[in-house]
């Protein structure tokens, strides 16, 4: 399964005949100092990378992969130092390499591409004199004529066509898409051997980010560039990279050809990640459902669940399934019609940012809303939760219409419909303690006293799987994924009918967001929830939803069930969306 | 020559026990429960300076209440032949131009400063919230009018127009009056940081979901967005407080301060310009003691921007 | 650029009207005679009070008091000071001199405050740091009088090395002590918000990112740190202003700098009201234009504004 890059060069090779690695990392230790002590993020990192070769580390946030990676050009961010082992660029430990030697590597032999492309770039100068300043320092060219030319190819090659008219243009003229592409073009300016690459996309349309990862396999092929791929998307991973090191807690749990990891992960936490992973678990399910054998699919590390906690969300999206396919019979919990938003915008006139939307959600299903930053998918779930009024078109809840209602009537519809939203650090007041937040829609509606209000907050924290001991407790203390708990338990708190998901899961960590999708299936079908699930992950959709609207600049160009979306997607850009979902060409279970 | 092999990239596993699993999002909140400003609280205990500054603040507030306690000569009993004379027979740090003694008229002239302060940091601090949290939180009209409002007060430097209003009440002036003119002016700094702060909050998911539960709107203004939006303004207060004084003793320099009977620092330094030359003391020892209070609050004032905002903390 | 600079000069205008409608107000239509008021207890020659009521306008409505006073600004008419020269012919002798003195103190403070400010936010935490730290809360603690007595009891008084007043026709030698007193009132802020903004900036990504593109620390500094850290320390330039003028009225008095500030200094020590309210107007004034013309400093540092339409 080790992939075979042909043409390995002579001078690369150790006296006794074996290839010499680019880039080995042997034991390496990086630690932090904190007012607690010296905290270890990585330890014990051993990675091994041919010429030629790409390989991914992947891992969920605070696995170390990132400092890894910044470890390697040695820029490790306030208090982080290699504390231990040794980073070997072509034999020569760079971890030991004096401030010098590190400029001259950085750039000219290890090019890096950061993250995110709207704060990785300097906001007050042009992007030429960003590209240029590369290209005089790595040595590649003098002169301002020279240094131009180059600074114009090198952007060009990024994708960016139109390169010498926008040298002289600022980063925030760009959009996310352009900028990455500039960061990109920085990362090769100087033509290094090895290229860095930090979740280079991951603050991206997932459109955009599937045409900027072609374009970056396609421009590493040609220059012959290693490429090391940092990601937390397994998917993602094995798609795009020939080796894989999964981290976990700062340390390797398991390393090695891409496929075979995937198809026989050995490691728990491997299987773990493999079985939580949405994009993987979307192509099974696909898998599955055109008629290939089950077994198949389940070769695929969803077999030995060797803890209780490995969360198949494949199983999730079969049980949720067979829950509501009785359901589909009843009247639609939520009608909406011809839907339209038009915000004024100071200057620039009128953008409507919902237009025309019509569709409907059964009684205890799942209706996703699936689109792209801007889509106006959003305004929609505002709109309907009444939190930002339509400009026209109809909102019918339980057969009323949102316009006519009196204050009263809203207060009691708010009683029965209720959001969670997107960041779990935003949506708890960080005052109040857990109890006080629970406990605040039972207040406002005067529902029961004291003690009964108590009993519901300890009844609710049951239901998200959280121990009672939090009520006295402040959000501070608790991970993402529990402060999503929170908000889902404050959400049920007056026994609603509908529940307004506002990508609700999108910014945890993909075993926190199995779990969560877990526990809202469950929820669904002990309380006979109405779900409108907003996302921009087409993946989750297969997972959680019965039907799916795709929505683009503020219209739905397809509504379907999910099996229909995504075994015939009509639309041109709903197939793209679904070629977007990581792992499409992988060989899953066949 | 030797031949180039690449050697196969095995499979690795890391065994188990070395890279044990831990339960996915479990729970880890163990001792007391903590929160802004619990967080605060334990990082300002730790500061000498937060403690060196109360020690200060105390005191000066124990002066100003009781300034009897401090010294038993009359600061008002002046004898023209002491005048000038240096420290000794019963007077701890000598006499001034009219024979005063400069010990007891520091004393004594403790709480005009520190009333001069609170009043003012009072008004400042009502007018800014209340104009502050008014704009911010109800936006459109209200907030295009009461910000131009506060750039118009913004644009005339407070001291100028107190200038211009003492010069005008000069026969009303008192505390009180000084205090007006002082703060009537200086408000708009609280009210800009206060709206910015609730501008922020204010489109927090969890103002959201009390709006979706049917929370009201000044429930969610008192309950959500002002306690999360206070710290900056606490800041601010504390930091207006010393303003306030150095702006009494300003006024008071240029003669359009406080009347000349009322006991204050400004005052004195004022009426001892004419001596720098040949008895410096009377007028370095009341700027010593107006800079040792503006200083305590100043003090306080970083102690607590440091625990209260994360940014700030991460700067020290 | 031109639309920045086209709405920044439309929001001026209101808040013009407002500040000097504010001073009007505040001196008029207090209770009373406002032109006995105004002179306190003194007595004027009758020709000035009546010079005072006729530049008042006192016998018309108070609105259109107002609108006559505005007229008079507009056509450069402060009003006449209290020995009857008229205000606009002060000003032209004064404020060159105060401009001098102001160029010299913003030089000083800016130079020596963004340079210490720069070093101490570099090495965050070390020993120059940690000293100026201390010395910048004594600097914002003194006031500025306090500082003009040491100073000229220092250094005039005792080691002889400045005079302690201003010669006639203020050469630039003896305008170096006040102007350093001057710069002390800003000089540790702008140290402290320089050393903030340099800490916040050498944490951003694209620092980090300048880096990874193989820069040398010794580009790195000047040119993405330094350079974006400037923005708030010139926005503070504006605020600044304001303080510039309290400060430059009491350094200018106790220099005996014969410039604006001393002017307003001896026209409140002596209680001559309509003069007080001419200067304070002009301050304003020039307060307003600085502000302007800060902003558009800010647009030239900020790409982001200059290109926002």
């Amino acid at each position: 399964m080790t992939s075979t890059v042909n043409g390995t060069d002579v001078k690369h090779s150790t006296p006794d005949g074996e290839e010499r690695p680019l880039l080995e990392i042997k034991d390496l230790k990086v630690d932090f100092t904190t007012q607690e002590g010296k905290v270890t993020a990585v330890d014990g990192v051993n990675i091994t990378l041919y010429r030629g070769q790409s390989l991914a580390i992947v891992g969920e946030s605070g696995s170390g992969k990132s400092t890894t990676a910044h470890a390697i050009i040695n820029l490790l961010p306030g208090s982080g130092r290699i504390a231990g082992g040794q980073i070997l660029l072509d034999g020569q430990d760079i971890s030991k390499a004096s401030k010098k030697e590190m400029e001259s590597i950085r750039g000219r032999k290890i090019g890096f591409v950061p993250q995110d492309p709207m704060s990785n770039l300097n906001p007050v100068w042009s992007i030429g004199f960003q590209v240029e300043e590369a290209i005089r320092a790595n040595g590649i060219a003098t002169g301002r004529k020279e240094v131009r030319a180059r600074a114009i190819e090198v952007l060009k090659q990024a994708g960016l066509q139109d390169a010498d008219r926008r040298l002289k243009q600022f980063p925030h003229q760009f959009s996310g898409g352009m900028r990455q592409r500039v960061l990109i073009g920085m990362g090769l300016s100087a033509d290094p051997q090895l290229l860095i690459a930090d979740e280079p996309t991951s603050a991206l349309d997932v459109t955009v980010q599937r045409v900027i990862l072609d374009h970056l396999e396609s421009l590493t092929r040609e220059l012959g560039t290693t490429l090391l791929f940092i990601t937390h998307d397994l998917g993602l991973a094995a798609e795009r990279a020939e080796q894989l090191v999964v981290m976990y807690k700062g340390k390797v749990v398991e390393s090695g050809p891409s496929l075979e990891i995937l198809q026989n992960p050995q490691h728990p936490y491997t299987q773990r990640l493999v079985a939580a992973a949405p994009s993987l678990a979307s192509r099974r399910i696909q898998a599955t459902s055109h008629g290939e054998e089950a077994a198949g699919a389940h070769e695929l590390g969803t077999e030995p669940a060797t803890t209780t906690d490995t969360i198949d969300l494949i199983a999730t999206a079969e049980a949720r399934a067979e829950a509501h396919e009785a359901a589909m019979a009843q009247p639609p919990a939520i009608v909406i019609e011809d839907l339209t938003k038009v915000f004024k915008i100071r200057g620039s006139g009128d953008f409507t940012a919902v237009d025309k939307v019509s569709f409907e959600i059964p009684k205890g299903t799942t209706t996703a809303l699936v689109g792209e930053s801007g889509s106006g998918k959003s305004t929609v779930a505002k709109m309907l939760l009444k939190l930002e009024d339509a400009t026209s078109g109809k909102i019918l809840v339980g057969g009323k219409d949102l316009a006519s209602l009196t204050g009263k009537e809203l207060f009691d519809l708010r009683s029965r419909m209720q959001p969670v939203f997107q960041d779990p650090y935003g949506s708890l007041n960080p005052l109040r303690n857990i109890g006080n937040t629970i406990s605040e829609p039972l207040v406002t509606h005067s529902v029961g006293d004291r003690a009964s209000r108590r009993a519901r907050v300890f009844e609710l924290l049951d239901q998200v799987s959280l121990p009672r001991t939090l009520v006295g407790r402040y959000p501070n203390e608790l991970s993402g994924g529990q402060r999503q708990r929170i908000a889902i338990a404050r959400a049920l708190a007056l026994k609603p009918e509908i529940v307004v998901l506002d990508e609700a899961v999108s910014a945890l960590d993909v075993l926190v967001q199995a779990q969560i999708l877990r526990l809202l299936a469950d929820l669904q079908a002990e309380l006979d929830l109405t779900y409108l699930f907003i996302t921009h992950d087409l993946a989750v959709v297969r997972v959680i939803a019965d039907h799916v609207c795709v929505m683009q600049k503020g219209r739905i160009v397809e509504a379907a069930t999910t099996d229909e979306v995504f075994e015939n997607p009509r639309e041109q850009y709903t197939k793209d969306l679904l070629a977007a979902i990581p792992g499409a060409n992988l060989q899953l279970g066949a | 020559m030797p031949s180039n092999t690449r050697p196969a990239q095995a499979h690795f596993v890391a065994p188990i026990d070395e890279t044990p699993l831990v339960a996915i999002d479990s729970v880890k909140a163990e001792g007391k429960p903590t929160n802004l400003w619990t967080d605060a609280w334990r990082d300002v205990r730790k500061r000498p300076m937060f403690w060196i500054s109360s020690a200060l603040i105390v005191l000066i507030v124990v002066v100003a209440l009781f300034p009897t306690l401090f010294t038993s000569v009359d600061p008002r009993f002046c004898q023209l032949s002491l005048s000038n004379q240096g420290p000794g027979d019963g007077s701890v740090l000598g006499y001034n131009r009219q024979g005063c003694d400069i010990y007891s008229r520091i004393i004594h002239g403790t709480s005009t400063s520190l009333s001069v302060g609170l009043i003012v940091t009072f008004l400042v601090a009502s007018l800014g919230i209340f104009f502050g949290a008014l704009a911010g939180f109800y936006g459109g009209w209200v907030d295009a009018v009461l910000s131009r409002l506060g750039d118009i007060f913004f644009s005339i430097p407070y001291i100028l127009a107190a200038v211009v209003i003492m010069s005008v009440l000069s026969q009303y002036a008192s505390v009180w009056t000084i205090s007006l003119a002082i703060g009537i002016f200086a408000w708009p700094a609280t009210a800009r940081v206060l709206r910015a702060e609730i501008l922020r909050v204010k489109n927090s998911d969890f103002v959201m979901a009390a709006t979706a539960v049917g929370v009201t709107r000044l429930r969610i203004l008192i309950r959500h967005v002002l306690p999360n939006s206070i710290a900056p303004v606490i800041v601010i207060t504390t930091i207006s407080l010393a303003s306030a004084i150095v702006a009494e003793a300003t006024l008071s320099f240029l003669g359009v301060g406080l009347p000349s009977s009322t006991m204050s620092w400004g005052n004195d330094i004022s009426q001892a310009q004419v001596d720098l030359r040949t008895n410096p003391q009377t007028l370095i020892l009341p700027s010593i003691a107006l800079s040792v209070t503006v200083l305590s609050f100043i003090m306080l004032g970083e102690v607590v921007r440091d625990a209260l905002d994360p940014k700030a903390r991460a700067q020290r | 650029m031109a639309g920045y600079i086209a709405r920044r000069l439309l929001q001026a205008i209101p808040v013009l009207l407002g500040t000097t409608f504010l001073i009007y107000f505040m001196v008029f239509a207090m209770p009373g005679d406002p032109v006995v008021a105004l002179f306190g207890d003194k007595t004027p020659p009758p020709q000035v009070l009546e010079a005072v009521r006729e530049r008042y306008n006192l016998d018309q409505p108070f609105i259109v008091q107002y609108l006559l006073f505005l007229a008079g600004i507009f056509q450069g008419d402060f009003g006449v000071s209290f020995s009857g020269q008229p205000v606009s012919e002060i000003l032209a002798e004064t404020f060159p001199v105060t401009l001098r003195l102001a160029i010299l103190a913003v030089l000083i403070e800016m130079v020596f405050g963004i340079a210490i400010g720069l070093v101490s936010g570099l090495r965050k935490g070390g020993i120059f740091d940690a000293s100026f730290l201390v010395v910048s809360l004594i600097l914002i603690s003194l006031p500025v009088f306090v500082v003009a007595f040491v100073a000229q009891y220092v250094f005039g008084i005792q080691l002889g090395w400045f005079r302690t007043t201003v010669g006639p026709g203020a050469p630039i030698q003896d305008l170096i002590l006040p102007a350093i007193v001057l710069a002390t009132i800003s000089f540790a802020q702008i140290v402290r918000l320089t050393r903030a903004s340099v800490i916040d900036t050498g944490g951003q990504d694209f620092v980090r990112t300048a880096a990874s593109k193989g820069l040398s620390r010794r580009r790195i500094v000047p040119v993405h740190i330094l350079r974006n850290s400037l923005i708030p320390v010139v926005t503070y330039l504006a605020v600044d202003f304001g303080v510039l003028m309290v400060g430059a009225t009491v350094t200018e008095g106790i220099f005996n700098v014969p410039g604006v500030g001393r002017t307003l200094y001896q026209a409140i020590i002596r209680g001559e009201g309509p003069t007080v309210v001419s200067f304070v107007t002009v301050m304003v004034l020039i307060y307003l234009v600085i502000n302007l013309l800060v902003d558009l400093l800010y647009a030239v540092l900020d790409p982001r504004i200059r290109y926002a339409k």
